[in-house]
């Protein structure tokens, strides 16, 4: 086992695990938007897609289970990262300017990165911990989104984890050494793809629940 | 070849050796040639400031072609200037307008004390060399040409590898001061030609643990070093880095 604490207390330990935990949570982001898309479909088409996820249960138990383990990994070691890069530089340039590398995403992964933290506790406690025989996720969503900044706030946040897919996405590739100059263009396009679906997918849910439905 | 000069208003990071924190102070640099180099910018600064009895300011520069790496500041925010693949010595005043402003830091990184005004001890990347950024073989005489074939891919690969100078550019660009770029320039170069690669594996994992020891932070793939690297040094090799050192820790 040397080996493997060696490999995480290593810094490409660390990267690589953000990388892993980044791809399981990129896969779910596809999987919860395509779920969701059945919303565009009427209340009974999505209150179906709901019963048919949940006659999977024993399945959505592992994968809730794994998913938290994920992001309990991805949470500290993301923050062991930040707090460590910022030791690397005890003392600060007096000008700031990048060279064309930084991108709005990789500038402020950090930062949306504890957002969206904050977000998926708020959002799990707006649909699921809620008392289900009481009310449908229908119900829920009804009620959570009949409040406007609740509808402003969802859809901010949604925008935000584009914003850190779009630096992530691609990131997590280059850190598992998937870099080549024939393929990173298509695999930056992808990241700018699932970004966008993450954005419009999701951000406007809220927006067609409150206001078109 | 039309001369033209120009005035500027310099401000630079001035700090004693046994100074913790330094300032910075303004000195005007005037008729400055445009034909002229940062460096011999700055050598006529220093010859204004010695008549005028004060201490002339340190900085490192050695064979001031762009070769040897070891010149190096941050201009206006920017790892050797705002050009694209030059050093320090080989930013031409021709970029800067008459009456501009200009600040000049030193490479600011944990793993690069500071020893006077813009001079930093890099020693930390030859600790990382030391590491394992050689190869281990009784040399003996040279070796007939093309004894060991290696295509002109591999070759040009390996090249654009050990272009790197060493002069730590990509440390000072990087927003985390991680050192990334620089080791896997080294760990590339070596890793794709025939005589390193038997130690390929034992050479990534030993060179990141000394990059680790030293301080610096940690990669998070912003490419700030690449848009600065004085070499054009793609983040490519980091990619292989990682290959390298997942290789070693799995196997």
């Amino acid at each position: 086992m040397n080996w493997f604490f060696e490999l995480l207390r290593a810094s490409i330990g660390k990267k690589l695990l953000m990388a892993l935990t980044g791809l399981a949570f990129c896969l779910f982001l596809l999987i919860h938007l395509i779920g969701n898309l059945t919303l565009y479909g009427g209340k009974d088409l999505f209150l179906s897609y709901v019963d048919h996820l949940h006659a999977l249960d024993p399945i959505i138990r592992v994968a809730e289970i794994g998913l938290l383990f994920f992001a309990v990994i991805h949470v500290f070691t993301g923050l062991l990262l930040f707090w460590q890069n910022l030791q690397a530089r005890p003392v600060r340039y007096q000008v700031n300017k990048n060279a064309g590398g930084r991108t709005l995403g990789s500038a402020t992964m950090p930062y949306t990165g504890i957002f969206i933290l904050g977000f998926v506790v708020v959002h799990l406690l707006n649909f699921h911990f809620i008392d289900h025989s009481q009310q449908s996720v229908f119900q829920a969503m009804d009620t959570t989104f009949s409040l406007l900044p609740y509808v402003i706030f969802y859809t901010f946040a949604v925008i935000v984890v584009a914003v850190h897919v779009s630096h992530g996405f691609w990131s997590l590739f280059q850190t598992l050494g998937a870099n080549h100059i024939k393929y990173m263009p298509a695999i930056k396009g992808l990241g700018v793809v699932l970004s966008l679906l993450v954005a419009a997918g999701f951000g406007f849910i809220p927006v067609y629940v409150s206001f078109l439905m | 070849m039309i001369s033209k000069t120009i005035n500027l208003t310099l401000k630079v990071w001035r700090q004693g050796r046994k100074e913790p924190i330094g300032r910075l102070e303004t000195y005007q640099a005037k008729d400055i040639s445009t034909d002229m180099s940062f460096l011999e910018m700055l050598d006529v600064v220093n010859e204004d400031l010695t008549k005028a009895g004060k201490e002339p300011i340190a900085f490192d520069h050695d064979c001031r072609e762009g070769i040897c790496g070891m010149c190096g500041a941050v201009i206006n925010g920017r790892a050797h200037g705002q050009e694209k693949k030059t050093t320090l010595c080989q930013l031409h005043m021709r970029h800067f307008k008459d009456g501009d402003t200009i600040v000049v830091e030193p490479w600011r990184a944990r793993a690069f004390p500071l020893v006077k005004d813009l001079v930093v001890d890099r020693s930390a990347l030859d600790k990382i060399i030391m590491a394992g950024g050689y190869i281990s073989a009784n040399a003996g005489g040279a070796p007939d040409a093309n004894a060991i074939p290696i295509s002109k891919e591999v070759a040009e690969n390996a090249f654009n590898a050990a272009a790197c100078i060493g002069c730590g550019a990509c440390v000072a660009a990087c927003p985390n001061a991680s050192a990334m770029l620089f080791v896997s320039a080294k760990v590339s170069h070596l890793a794709l030609l025939p005589q390193g690669r038997p130690e390929a594996a034992r050479r990534a994992r030993a060179m990141v643990q000394a990059m680790d020891a030293c301080g610096f932070g940690n990669c998070s793939n912003e490419t700030e070093c690449e848009a600065e690297c004085p070499k054009g040094i793609s983040i490519v090799e980091i990619a292989r880095l990682n290959r390298e050192f997942f290789k070693s820790e799995f196997s």
